[in-house]
């Protein structure tokens, strides 16, 4: 076929007949889910590393089996199952105070099943940040009569703050990517749309090498800002190398 | 990535429990409590169905070691070369070294999984230049793609590790090399590439976990790995949480395993200190 040799452009148009429009929708339900997903795994995360940390021995227990299921397995097993098991156990839960199943909504279920799984993530890294922080600033935040969630706001949170944001900046990268294997459970972002399109419309490299070029722009946009917050962070550190 | 984030993510030899370990009053019970669960779950869920595909499953464990080991292989063996070129090669070798890593590290597996599977197999037949030639039957399968961005995207996250690896040997022993008398091969084949691998072990054993947690990707492209053999149980049974449960510890014992072997060989190399 001679038209093969050369690129049809006219796909990418972002109306109708072309797919753009379509792929940025999907572009953005990624990024909705990654931003979602990462939060929710920060929050799991500070919980899971001070419980690791300072908690009593059982809870320490449950949560070293927590992280160890999470790192031994592969993300798409999980996904797999916290999305299936997630959504029953919800819709049990509602049958016992006799409401009707919900739907729950693609979004939510995906920012959940992401969320769980970068908790672990974030709390191996986090629990290697706090325990980075001099000793002596949190005795001495102690020695002062503050309460321990003051001094987890005013100086743990702060101080680990430098030694935890290259690793969770790398688990914010994860994140992103980790959100292509939805597609798998069949949820409409970037990566299944892309793979729609391309069935379609049979221009396979076209289309998988821009959704391609989105991810890679949302990395390295990424990484602009993340080399900004880390300057901000590190400020009166003294220079290492 | 980073040492702290690969242990982060992967399970590694630090988190191995020690035998003592186990002996605690409140493991006990834990243990026990599990021990319930477990058989709960043996007593009370299908399992019926595990005899008829335990050939199967078998084959499917032997595919994604297969897959696991030759990727890792292949990739380390790419990944030298790439984290070389970026901390002693000239301009245009660091340059195609820096973009690779920079473009396979910012995308993810699926899509460059899909890439080469959709995009080159569909591209691939146009050609009768390739259908004469003897790659085709292997280019006709799903497996050479597999292994093809598996090898491709390990080759990247090593590179940058093995960059790191080979920055890091101090410049004192190099020096020692050269006063030795050493050409540049040797000092290359002896010192360098040695105490760089050494240096890089920790952070491969992550690697090679996380590429293990990589392996089941290449279900989507119709290769029958022990991930596409549990997919085929939950067509035909109709089950849900059985196979996938199975499918959790399968990969849990295998990544034990790989962790033990790991650490067994680390503690065969000598190191002076810790």
């Amino acid at each position: 076929m001679a038209s093969d040799s050369i690129v049809n452009w006219s796909l990418l148009a972002l109306s109708a007949p072309g797919w753009g429009g379509v792929l940025l929708q999907g572009f953005v339900n990624s990024i909705q889910i990654a931003v979602g997903g990462f939060a929710l795994g920060l929050a799991l995360g500070v919980g899971g590393a001070f419980g690791k940390l300072y908690g009593g021995p059982i809870l320490r227990d449950l949560l070293e089996c927590y992280t160890t299921v999470v790192r031994a397995v592969p993300e798409l097993v999980l996904i797999l199952l916290l999305y299936y098991a997630g959504t029953d156990l919800l819709n049990q839960v509602l049958a016992l105070f006799s409401i009707g199943p919900v739907d729950i909504s693609g979004l939510m279920a995906g920012i959940f099943v992401i969320g769980v799984v970068q908790g672990a993530y974030s709390t191996e890294v986090l629990r290697g940040a706090i325990k980075a922080v001099p000793a002596g600033q949190i005795e001495a935040a102690r020695a002062y009569g503050m309460s321990p969630l003051k001094v987890l706001r005013r100086i743990t949170l702060p101080a680990m703050l430098p030694y935890a944001i290259p690793g969770l900046s790398n688990l914010w990268l994860i994140a992103t990517k980790d959100t292509a294997l939805l597609a798998v459970v069949g949820f409409s972002e970037l990566t299944l749309v892309t793979r729609q399109a391309a069935g379609t419309t049979k221009a396979y490299l076209l289309f998988f090498l821009a959704a391609g070029a989105l991810y890679l722009a949302l990395t390295l946009v990424s990484n602009i800002f993340i080399g900004m917050l880390e300057r901000h962070a590190r400020r009166g550190f003294a220079e290492q190398r | 990535m980073t040492d702290q984030t690969t242990h982060a993510v992967a399970f590694t030899p630090e988190d191995l429990p020690t035998a003592r370990s186990f002996f605690q009053p409140h493991r006990i019970v834990m243990m026990v409590v599990f021990a319930g669960f477990v058989i709960g779950v043996a007593v009370f869920m299908r399992w019926d169905w595990l005899p008829r595909y335990l050939p199967r499953l078998g084959w499917g464990i032997l595919i994604s070691l297969v897959m696991l080991f030759s990727t890792s292989i292949l990739g380390f063996l790419l990944a030298v070369p790439i984290g070389l070129a970026q901390v002693a090669g000239p301009w245009f070798f660091k340059l195609p070294a820096k973009v690779f890593c920079t473009v396979i590290r910012g995308t993810p597996l699926l899509l460059q999984l899909w890439l080469l599977y959709y995009g080159l197999g569909s591209l691939f037949p146009q050609f009768p230049a390739i259908r004469q030639s003897f790659l085709w039957p292997y280019l006709r399968e799903a497996w050479p793609y597999g292994v093809a961005a598996l090898t491709i995207s390990f080759a990247a996250y090593e590179g940058e590790v093995m960059r790191g690896a080979f920055a890091g040997v101090p410049a004192g022993e190099l020096e020692a090399a050269k006063a030795y008398g050493m050409s540049r091969w040797t000092m290359f084949r002896r010192i360098w590439l040695p105490r760089a691998i050494h240096r890089a072990l920790p952070t491969l054993n992550g690697e090679t976990v996380l590429q293990l947690k990589s392996t089941p990707l290449v279900a989507t492209i119709t290769v029958v790995d022990v991930y596409a053999v549990i997919s085929k149980v939950r067509q035909e049974t109709f089950l849900t949480y059985e196979p996938l449960l199975l499918l959790a510890l399968i990969y849990m014992c295998l990544t034990g395993i790989l962790v033990v072997a790991f650490r067994t060989f680390e503690n065969r190399i000598p190191t002076r200190g810790a």
